[in-house]
């Protein structure tokens, strides 16, 4: 019985921890899916956080920090494909740099223009995403297990959070059932193919950068502006990385990149809960062991014990047109 | 024939073009310093002045450019074999383990210069031991070298953290660090080293590890340009196909060269573990091992050039401590920008500048 009200109230909280892994794996699947790797999703989150934070506060709008946060975003991954594509760098030191990049100007950026070490101020109720209670859920809270499934777990949650899951779907349909989604995936397996084709290989990239840049924006925003009400510096925390290892453990697929942020998400949840308390006859499980499964589940995965990962054919190499 | 290809002298690969490419860094920095406000000029010459003007400051400087050396070194030797350890961070961590250990259990009994040795060793085992899976799987799985160090960087950090809270803390006392290293156990400053320059090294932590990494530097150019092994790891980073055509084995070559890369991280705990703070504490790594990305690509994998490279680093994290404090707009997060931009300009962006050389060159030096 009261074991239902735990498992409901982890599963509230896995949601809200997975909303952004989900946004910013399914930005990592069009990059990455288009031939070029995306170790810079960190960088864009935190840059969008930052950015919706401080246009939220400036303007009092949360939608207009959404905006604020896409645009920074899209900035980030315009900087990327510029090193990238048109200049055929290193795709990895060009997403470690702008990582770099990220961490240093939103602290700077902040620190002098609000004056408050690093933080954007507290954002007010209007500047911010905040619950969307569905009818009756108050009601609903009375009526069984059920019932506080859908008070706690399907109610209760920011318009961001029911725009992740539909961004899913989305993301599906866009990658493979439009002519673009079959184009994008297409040159990041065989880049020459789709050249051939007489299509441009630059502009379809770029493109995949942009929608990837758009998706990092939602994830910012709903960490500075829906999850908690200011930016704070390094709020990303890793999160980028661990969409990254939920990318490759959902092995470039939308759905399955769902369920691993889904299945992210429980395990920071989980392992929150399971704080200080002992299991009987293990004892206290350390929280550090929840806080690296992730990233030891997806090492496994890569070394194939759990099925092979194979990344798209073409990631990570530059293309040059025949000379 | 394309811009790409055109042949230049040394003195514009490994001179000019990095030195633009820094130009440009610094040009991109210097704005933002301007759009908060402040003069670039002024906060340069804060920055120049806080870095290198008293003995005290070249003495962090080169605190902070002997980290960077060992961990430079460490993602230079994993690139010349193509192979991109983006794990320095966690292995230099992990190394730190082995450096405790090696200090905890001599000091008691032996001076420094005897437990140096063993705490190199053990620092460089414990360094290298944290690349070897990942370097398996590299090899073996075929999966990607980058993905992996970063998810062992995290492993690695949740690892220390449980044992630094839970196993290594001084019981009784808040501070997740181990107890602090007797005389026997910490390494020496060079206040000699500051002195022959006539100034004062002052509280700067500059200390005999400084002249373990110059070695590593001789020993590294060694190593990938006068030994068999040095050439098989470039052969490999310069084309695995050729590499295996020419019979040198990709398992153990991979394998090999991601244990010394592993290994030189590792030693880079000597440096924070036993020379300054004299006891090993959470997140003493502090970001060098990602700045060794930034040190090893603007000296383009050479040693030379990554000493170089590592005091331009630890003028900008000395200098930038205490631009922070003259002038509290620019906060000491302006490194992170500044590193970005090298990474950016240096790495990613390399060649960007070359075909307007090449244009020069060839209408100045060809004609």
């Amino acid at each position: 019985m009261e074991y239902i009200d735990i498992f409901i109230s982890i599963l509230g909280s896995t949601i809200r921890l997975s909303i952004p892994l989900i946004f910013t794996a399914l930005a990592g699947l069009f990059s990455e899916r288009s031939g070029i790797f995306d170790i810079g999703l960190e960088g864009k989150m935190l840059a969008a956080a930052f950015a919706s934070a401080s246009v939220a506060y400036v303007t009092g709008s949360a939608w207009l920090g959404l905006g604020g946060g896409i645009l920074v975003s899209i900035l980030f991954s315009l900087i990327h494909g510029f090193a990238s594509i048109t200049n055929r760098g290193n795709q990895i030191v060009s997403g470690v740099a702008l990582n770099f990049l990220a961490a240093g100007l939103t602290v700077v950026l902040g620190s002098a223009w609000f004056q408050q070490g690093g933080r954007t101020p507290s954002l007010p109720a209007g500047a911010r995403f905040t619950e969307i209670v569905f009818p009756g859920a108050d009601a609903a809270r009375s009526m069984g297990y059920l019932g506080k499934f859908y008070a706690n777990v399907i109610s209760g949650q920011n318009i961001l959070t029911y725009m992740a899951f539909a961004a899913v779907p989305l993301s599906w349909w866009v990658l493979y059932r439009t002519r673009f989604g079959l184009r994008l995936r297409a040159v990041g397996e065989n880049p020459g193919a789709v050249d051939t084709a007489g299509i441009s290989v630059t502009w379809l990239r770029y493109r995949a950068l942009i929608c990837a840049g758009f998706l990092c924006g939602f994830a910012g925003t709903y960490l500075s502006t829906a999850q908690s009400a200011a930016f704070i510096k390094d709020m990303s925390a890793g999160k980028g990385y661990i969409a990254l290892a939920a990318l490759i453990f959902a092995k470039w697929k939308p759905v399955p990149v769902m369920l691993a942020c889904l299945l992210f998400g429980f395990l920071d949840a989980f392992a929150n809960f399971m704080q200080g308390k002992t299991v009987f006859g293990i004892g206290e499980i350390p929280v550090q062991i929840f806080q690296a499964l992730p990233y030891i589940l997806t090492c496994v995965l890569l070394a194939g014990f759990i099925g092979v990962a194979r990344p798209p054919k073409a990631g990570g190499v530059p293309y040059t047109k025949e000379r | 024939m394309s811009t790409a290809s055109v042949p230049l002298p040394n003195w514009i690969n490994y001179g000019l073009i990095p030195l633009i490419n820094l130009c440009a860094a610094f040009i991109v920095s210097g704005f933002v310093v301007w759009m908060i406000g402040e003069s670039p000029i002024e906060a340069l010459t804060l920055l120049l002045q806080g870095a290198l003007g008293r003995g005290e400051g070249i003495g962090f400087t080169l605190y902070y450019a002997t980290s960077f050396i060992f961990t430079g070194l460490s993602v230079a030797v994993a690139i010349h074999a193509g192979l991109f350890n983006i794990g320095s961070e966690g292995q230099a961590y992990i190394g730190g383990l082995g450096a405790a250990i090696a200090a905890l259990s001599l000091d008691h009994y032996v001076p420094w210069y005897v437990t140096m040795p063993f705490a190199v060793i053990l620092s460089a085992i414990f360094g290298a031991a944290w690349a070897f899976l990942p370097a398996l799987m590299q090899a073996k799985r075929g999966s990607h070298i980058v993905i992996t160090t970063i998810m062992f960087n995290f492993i690695g950090a949740s690892l220390m953290n449980y044992l630094l809270v839970r196993v290594l803390i001084v019981p009784g006392k808040m501070a997740p660090e181990t107890r602090t290293f007797l005389e026997g156990g910490q390494l020496p400053k060079l206040d000699w080293l500051i002195a022959m320059f006539g100034s004062k090294l002052g509280a700067a932590p500059l200390n005999f590890s400084f002249l373990v990494a110059l070695f590593m530097c001789l020993v590294v150019w060694l190593l990938i340009w006068r030994t068999k092994l040095g050439y098989e790891i470039r052969t490999l980073g310069f084309s695995p196909s050729a590499a295996s055509y020419g019979g040198i084995p990709y398992v153990r070559t991979v394998i090999i060269t991601m244990l010394i890369s592993g290994g030189l991280a590792g030693m880079m705990a000597l440096n924070p573990v036993m020379g300054a703070s004299a006891r090993l504490q959470l997140e003493f790594v502090g970001g060098a091992g990602f700045v060794g990305i930034a040190v090893s690509l603007m000296g383009r994998n050479h040693p030379l050039g990554i000493i170089f490279a590592a005091v331009l680093f630890g003028v900008l994290y000395q200098g930038g401590a205490e631009l922070s404090f003259d002038m509290p707009a620019i906060t000491r997060e302006m490194i992170l920008v500044i590193q970005g931009l090298v990474i950016l300009f240096a790495g990613a962006l390399e060649y960007m500048f070359r075909p307007a050389i090449v244009r020069v060159y060839q209408k100045f030096v060809t004609v």
